[in-house]
C-alpha cells in the first residue's frame, strides 16, 4: 500500500483575528496520482485548507495549528513557503494577481529566475511550456492584452513549469466562459495523466469539475470535513443536495423524472450513466409534462440602435450592435472572454461613450444624460466588487447611496436590515468589509443597489464565487422584488444554470454583433452558436439526446419550468 | 523567523505598486486648492499610509520611484534634487510606522496630532531647506525663488497630509480587526 | 497599451534600440550628472548636439513627443520668468561684470548681458537631457528596464520594484477610472462644479477602494511572488537581460571620454563656470 502524499491528522486552524475555528479536526489523507475535488459552501474553509498545503499558513497567515499535517514527507509547521514550493504549485484565484511577468514569456519563466537559471537553459524550458499550453504566439504579450482564460493558461504554465508533483488549483474556473473552463478542466486532466500529477481542484462549479473525471470529493461543511469519497458514492446518496450544493443538472433532471440514483452505474459522467429503466421513465416524463407560453404584452424599455464603440481604433469591440429591452423582462448576457459584456454595460450606464449609434431609455436620450443621472434608473452592479466599495464598514456601504439621496436614519436603518437579511450579512453588519471572503464582498455591494430601488439592474457575474445557497437567496430575491416592481433585468453571467434557471430571454454577443437573440433553452442546445460563442451543451441535452426524446429543447425548457414551479 | 523573507517580498511589491499608485495620483488626480496652478498633492496625502503599513523602505523608495517616473514621462528628465527630498520624506513618514502602529486598529486622536506636528516639521526640513539648498548647490539656481518654491510646496504637502493623509490613516485603521474580535452577531 | 503612457517604448530597428539597456541608462545617468553640476556653455551646447544627432538616429518621430516637448518648453519658460523676476542681477553677481541692456544696475528691474547669458545656460541645463530622456524611454524594451538596473549594482529586489510599478500602472489606471465612475454613478459629485470641500470628500471616496484594492493586491501578488520563489537567493537572472557586445563596450567608452572632458574643464575654468564676460 503507498503512503499518502498528503496527510492531515486532527488538525486544526484558527486564524488570528477569529474567535473560532476556521478548520477543525482535520482528517485527510491524499494519495499520490490521485485527482481530488473541494466542495463546499462559501466561508466553509476551502481555501484555509488549500493555504495550509502551500504553507501560507502559518507564514503569511498567522494563527494557531493543532494536529499534523505532513505534505510530501514535510511536516508543516517545520516547513516554510520556500520549501513546499518545489512540491506544491499553487494556481492562486485571481489570474491577474498571479500574472506578475510584463510580457508572458517574462511571466512564465519567473520562477526559473529566482532559481538563477541561465537564459540559455531558460529559453529552452520555456519554449517547450509554451508550446504545451499553446500560448507560443502570445508571449510577447502583456497581461493587459489577454482575455481571462488566457491569463489562467498563462499562470498555469508559470506554476507547472516548476514540474512539482502536488498542483493545486483554487476556483480555477471563476471568472472563465464556459468553453474556456472546460477547456482547462480537460487540460489539466491531460497533465495530470501524463506527467503523473497529484491534483487538487477547489471548485463551485462542481459539474464542469466532475466532467473532467475526479478521482475523489471532499466535501466541507463550517471548517469539517462532511463527505470524502468517490464521485459516484456521493452522488448516488444525492449527497450534494443534502449538503446544500449543486448537484449536476442531469442529475436532478433524472430525479424528477423518478430514476432512483443509488442504482445507477457511472453516475458521474452524462455520457455514460446507466439505469435499468432510465430510457422508458425519461420518457414518460417528458411526454407527460406540458410546457405552458405565457406570452405578456410588454413596452419597450431601453433601446440600443446601431451602437459602435472602440478602445483603439483598430479593433472595434462593439459594430452597429441593436438591441431591445421590454419593461419587466429578465435578460441574460452571455459570451466569451473579451467578447465586450462588460463593454457594453458600461456604454448603457455612461462609463463609456459609444462612438455612434443611440441609446434610449423610455424613449429619453440616455446619451445626453450623465452618469450620475443614468444612475437614477439603472443600476449597475460592476464584476469587481472591490471598485465599488467605499466605506469600510459593511452597514454603512449599504447605507452610503441612501444617505447621499437625504434619507431619514431611521428610514435608512429598516431599509439596509431587510436587505441584509435577505443577502445573508446581516450578523455581519457591524464587521469591516476588508474580513468578508469574495463572494461576501460581491453580496455587499448587490445590497447597496438593491437597496435603492431602481427600474432596472444590470448584474455583472452576480454568482462568481457563490454557493448554491447564497445563490439561490439572492436570486430568489431578485426574482421576487422583479414580480413586486416589474424590475428589468440584465445578467451578465458565465454561469450556464443562472441563465437557464432565472432568465427568459438570452443575447448572444459575438465579435461586437448579437449572435443569437432566443429562450435559454434554445440557445443552448444550438451547436454552432455554443462553438461560436464559448458556450458549452448542457448535460441536460446530452441526456435528451442518448434517450431520443423528440425534441431536446423542449426537454430542456420543461425541465426549466418544472424547476421553476417548484421554487415559486 | 520565518515571516522575515515574506516582509521583504512584501516591502519589495508594496514598493512597486506604492509607485505604481503614486505615479497615476500625480499623473491623473488633481484638486485645485483655489490658488491658480496649485494643487492638493494627494499622492503626498497617499504616503503617510503606506508607510505605517510597509515602513520607511518601502514607502521611501514607491515616492522616489514613482516621481522619477511622473518626471520622465511629463517633463521629459527627472528634477532630481527634488526626487531625492521626496524619497526622504517618503522615509521619514515611514519611520513613523512603530509610534503609529496602524494594525493595532486604534489610532487614537493624541497620535494623530502628534503625527501631524511630525509631519509639518519633516515637510519643512524637506521642502524650505533641504530642496531648496540643493537647488542652490547643484543648479545655482537665485536663493529667493526656490525659497518661495519651496515654502509654497511645504504648506502644499503639509496641508494635503494633513487633510488626505489624516483620512486615509483613520480610516484604515478602522478596517483592521483585533485579536479573535470577529464574532457573528443574531 | 503603452498608449496609457504619453510616451513610450516603440520597437524599432536602430543602433539604439539594440544597445543594452544598462549603457543606455549609465550613459543617461553620467550626462545627466555632469550636466547638471556644469555650467559651462560650450559643453553644455555640445552634449545638447551630441544628443539631438542620436535622437535622429532614433528614429524617433517628433509627433510621437511633440506634446510632451510643449510641456517641457512651458515649463522651462515658467522657470526661467521666476528665475528673473526674483532676482534680475544675479547675472551679474555670478559673473562679477555688468554689460547692462536696459537701464542701470540700481534699477530692480534691469537687465544684463550677464543675466541673459545666465538664463541661455539655465534654458539649456533644463534641456539637454531631454532628447536622452526620451532616447532612453523609447528604446528600451521596459521588460529589460529592471534587469538593466540589477547589472549597473542596482539591488535586484529594488530592481524587481520598478517592474512590478510599470506592470502596474495600467492596472491603477483603469482600476481609478472605474472606480471614479462607480462613484459618481452613486451620488458623489467630483466635476468641477463641485465646491471644495464635497470634491475633497468626493475624491477620497474614489481614492478609499483605489487603495484598499491595491492594498489588497500587495498580499496577493507577495503570495504569488512567495510561491514561486521570488527573493530567496542572493542575485537572480533575468530572461530579458541583453548581454554587453562590442557596441556597448565603445559607447562606454565614448561616454567615459566626454565626462573626463566636462571634468577637465571644471580644472580650465577654474570652476563650475564658464565666463566669456572676463576676457
Ligand atoms: N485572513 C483571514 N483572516 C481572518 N479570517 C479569515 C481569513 N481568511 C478567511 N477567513 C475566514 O475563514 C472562513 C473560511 O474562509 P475561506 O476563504 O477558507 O472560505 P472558502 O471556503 O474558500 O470560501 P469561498 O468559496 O467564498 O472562497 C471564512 O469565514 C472567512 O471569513
Ligand atoms: N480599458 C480598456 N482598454 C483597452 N481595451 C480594453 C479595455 N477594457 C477592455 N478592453 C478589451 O475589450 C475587450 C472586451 O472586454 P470586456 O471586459 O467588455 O469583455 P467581457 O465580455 O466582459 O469579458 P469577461 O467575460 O472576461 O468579463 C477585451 O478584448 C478587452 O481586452
Ligand atoms: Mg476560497
Ligand atoms: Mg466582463
Amino acid at each position: 500500500m503507498t503512503e499518502p502524499i498528503i496527510s492531515f491528522k486532527n488538525f486544526s486552524f484558527q486564524y488570528e483575528s477569529q474567535s473560532e475555528k476556521t478548520l477543525d479536526n482535520i482528517n485527510l489523507d491524499i494519495f499520490p496520482g490521485e485527482k481530488v475535488m473541494i466542495a463546499g459552501a462559501s466561508g466553509s474553509g476551502k481555501s484555509t485548507l488549500g493555504r495550509c498545503l502551500n504553507g501560507l499558513i502559518p507564514q503569511a497567515y498567522p494563527g494557531k495549528i493543532s494536529g499534523k499535517c505532513v505534505i510530501n514527507g514535510k511536516e508543516l509547521v517545520e516547513s516554510s513557503v520556500f520549501d513546499l514550493s518545489f512540491d506544491v504549485g499553487t494556481v492562486l484565484q485571481d489570474p491577474d494577481s498571479q500574472f506578475v511577468g510584463l510580457t508572458v514569456i517574462e511571466d512564465i519563466a519567473f520562477s526559473l529566475e529566482n532559481d538563477q537559471l541561465s537564459q540559455a537553459k531558460m529559453r529552452e524550458v520555456t519554449r517547450k511550456w509554451s508550446k504545451k499550453l499553446n500560448l507560443e504566439k502570445l508571449i510577447h504579450r502583456s497581461p493587459q492584452e489577454l482575455s481571462g482564460g488566457q491569463k489562467q493558461r498563462v499562470a498555469m504554465a508559470g506554476v507547472l513549469i516548476d514540474e512539482s508533483k502536488i498542483l493545486l488549483f483554487d476556483e480555477p474556473l471563476a471568472s472563465l466562459d464556459p468553453a474556456s473552463g472546460a477547456a482547462s478542466i480537460e487540460l489539466i486532466d491531460q497533465l495530470a495523466h501524463k506527467q503523473n500529477l497529484t491534483v487538487i481542484i477547489i471548485e463551485h462549479r462542481i459539474e464542469e469539475v466532475l466532467k473532467g473525471g475526479i478521482d475523489r470529493l471532499v466535501i466541507m461543511r463550517d471548517g469539517k470535513i462532511v463527505a470524502n469519497d468517490t464521485p459516484q458514492r456521493i452522488l448516488q446518496q444525492s449527497l450534494l443536495e443534502k449538503l446544500g450544493l449543486r448537484e449536476p443538472l442531469y442529475l436532478s433532471a433524472l430525479k424528477r423524472a423518478g430514476v432512483n440514483l443509488a442504482a445507477c452505474q457511472n453516475i458521474d459522467q452524462v455520457s455514460q450513466i446507466t439505469e435499468s429503466q432510465m430510457s422508458r421513465k425519461l420518457t414518460a416524463w417528458n411526454d407527460h409534462t406540458q410546457l405552458s407560453r405565457k406570452v405578456k404584452k410588454r413596452s419597450t424599455l431601453l433601446d440600443l440602435n446601431e451602437l459602435s464603440f472602440a478602445y483603439e481604433d483598430a479593433s472595434p469591440i462593439i459594430k452597429d450592435l441593436s438591441l431591445e429591452i421590454k419593461k419587466g423582462e429578465i435578460i441574460s448576457l452571455v459570451g466569451r472572454n473579451g467578447a465586450g459584456k462588460s463593454t457594453l454595460s458600461n456604454l448603457i450606464t455612461g462609463f463609456l461613450s459609444p462612438s455612434g449609434g443611440s441609446i434610449k431609455f423610455k424613449g429619453q436620450d440616455l446619451l445626453k444624460m450623465s452618469v450620475k443621472e443614468r444612475a437614477q434608473h439603472i443600476g449597475y452592479i460592476l464584476q469587481d466588487p472591490n471598485q465599488m466599495i467605499s466605506k469600510t464598514m459593511i452597514y454603512d456601504e449599504v447605507a452610503s447611496g441612501l444617505r447621499l439621496r437625504g434619507l431619514l436614519e431611521d428610514k435608512i436603518k429598516e431599509r439596509v436590515e431587510k436587505i441584509l437579511r435577505v443577502c445573508g450579512l446581516y450578523e455581519m453588519r457591524h464587521w469591516p468589509v476588508s474580513a468578508l471572503s469574495f463572494g461576501q464582498k460581491k453580496r455587499v455591494t448587490i445590497a447597496a443597489i438593491l437597496v435603492l430601488k431602481p427600474e432596472m439592474l444590470i448584474l455583472d457575474e452576480p454568482t462568481a464565487g457563490q454557493d448554491l445557497k447564497h445563490y439561490t437567496e439572492i436570486m430568489t430575491f431578485i426574482e421576487k422584488i422583479q414580480w413586486e416592481n416589474d424590475l428589468t433585468i440584465i445578467l451578465i453571467t458565465h454561469d450556464m444554470h443562472l441563465m437557464l434557471e432565472y432568465t427568459q430571454r438570452t443575447v448572444v454577443l459575438n465579435q461586437g454583433k448579437i449572435l443569437l437573440d432566443a429562450e435559454p433553452a434554445a440557445v443552448l442546445t444550438d451547436d454552432e452558436t455554443i462553438k461560436k460563442a464559448y458556450l458549452v451543451r448542457t448535460s441536460l441535452f446530452d441526456l435528451a439526446e442518448r434517450y431520443k426524446l423528440p425534441s431536446a429543447t423542449d426537454f430542456v425548457a420543461k425541465f426549466i419550468q418544472t424547476e421553476r414551479e417548484g421554487r415559486v | 523567523m520565518k515571516n522575515k523573507e515574506n516582509n521583504s517580498i512584501k516591502t519589495v511589491v508594496a514598493t512597486g505598486i506604492g509607485a505604481a499608485i503614486i505615479f497615476v495620483l500625480m499623473k491623473f488626480v488633481a484638486i485645485p486648492t483655489g490658488i491658480p496652478n496649485t494643487q492638493i498633492n494627494v499622492a503626498e496625502g497617499f504616503l503617510p499610509l503606506l508607510g505605517a503599513i510597509y515602513g520607511p523602505i518601502a514607502a521611501g523608495l514607491a515616492i522616489f520611484i514613482g516621481h522619477t517616473l511622473n518626471d520622465f514621462v511629463t517633463y521629459g528628465s527627472p528634477w532630481w534634487t527634488w526626487v531625492i527630498t521626496d524619497g526622504l520624506v517618503g522615509l521619514a513618514f515611514g519611520l513613523a510606522k512603530r509610534k503609529l502602529d496602524i494594525q493595532s486598529g486604534v489610532l487614537s486622536r493624541r497620535k494623530l496630532i502628534w503625527f501631524n506636528i511630525y509631519q509639518i516639521i519633516v515637510n519643512f526640513v524637506a521642502w524650505v531647506l533641504l530642496a531648496p539648498t540643493g537647488d542652490i548647490i547643484i543648479y545655482h539656481e537665485p536663493a529667493k525663488k526656490v525659497f518661495l518654491q519651496g515654502i509654497t510646496t511645504w504648506i502644499i504637502n503639509s496641508l494635503s497630509v494633513a487633510v488626505i493623509g489624516t483620512i486615509l490613516l483613520v480610516l484604515y485603521a478602522k478596517t483592521r480587526t483585533k485579536r479573535g474580535s470577529l464574532k457573528k452577531e443574531r | 497599451m503603452n498608449s496609457h503612457f504619453l510616451i513610450g517604448y516603440n520597437d524599432k530597428d536602430t543602433f539604439l534600440h539594440r544597445l543594452s539597456g544598462s549603457t543606455k541608462l549609465i550613459g543617461f545617468i553620467a550626462f545627466s550628472i555632469i550636466g547638471m553640476i556644469t555650467y559651462d556653455t560650450r559643453f553644455l551646447l555640445g552634449i545638447l548636439t551630441f544628443s539631438l544627432i542620436l535622437f535622429k538616429l532614433s528614429k524617433i518621430s517628433i509627433t510621437e513627443v511633440s506634446f510632451v516637448i510643449k510641456i517641457i518648453i512651458a515649463f522651462a519658460a515658467l522657470n526661467l520668468l521666476m528665475v528673473y523676476v526674483f532676482a534680475p542681477g544675479y547675472g551679474m553677481t555670478i559673473y562679477g561684470t555688468q554689460h547692462m541692456l536696459w537701464r542701470s544696475p540700481e534699477n530692480y528691474f534691469n537687465l544684463s548681458w550677464e543675466e541673459l547669458f545666465y538664463i541661455f545656460n539655465l534654458f539649456l541645463k533644463y534641456t539637454f537631457a531631454v532628447p536622452l530622456a526620451l532616447i532612453f524611454l523609447m528604446t528600451t524594451n521596459p521588460s529589460e528596464f529592471a534587469a538593466s538596473l540589477n547589472k549597473i549594482g542596482i539591488p535586484y529586489k529594488t530592481s524587481y520594484a520598478v517592474e512590478i510599478a510599470l506592470r502596474y500602472i495600467p492596472n491603477v489606471q483603469r482600476d481609478y477610472r472605474t472606480i471614479s465612475l462607480a462613484q459618481q454613478a452613486r451620488g458623489y459629485e467630483i466635476s468641477k462644479k463641485a465646491k471644495f470641500w464635497p470634491r475633497i470628500i468626493g475624491n477620497a471616496q474614489i481614492l478609499l477602494p483605489l487603495i484598499f484594492t491595491s492594498l489588497d493586491r500587495i498580499e496577493v501578488v507577495s503570495q504569488a511572488m512567495e510561491l514561486r520563489r521570488f527573493g530567496q537567493g542572493k542575485r537572480r537572472t533575468w530572461y530579458m537581460e541583453k548581454q554587453f557586445g562590442k557596441a556597448d563596450y565603445s559607447s562606454l567608452i565614448v561616454i567615459f571620454l566626454i565626462v573626463l572632458a566636462g571634468v577637465a574643464l571644471f580644472n580650465v575654468n577654474g570652476g563650475r563656470f564658464w565666463n566669456p564676460f572676463k576676457h
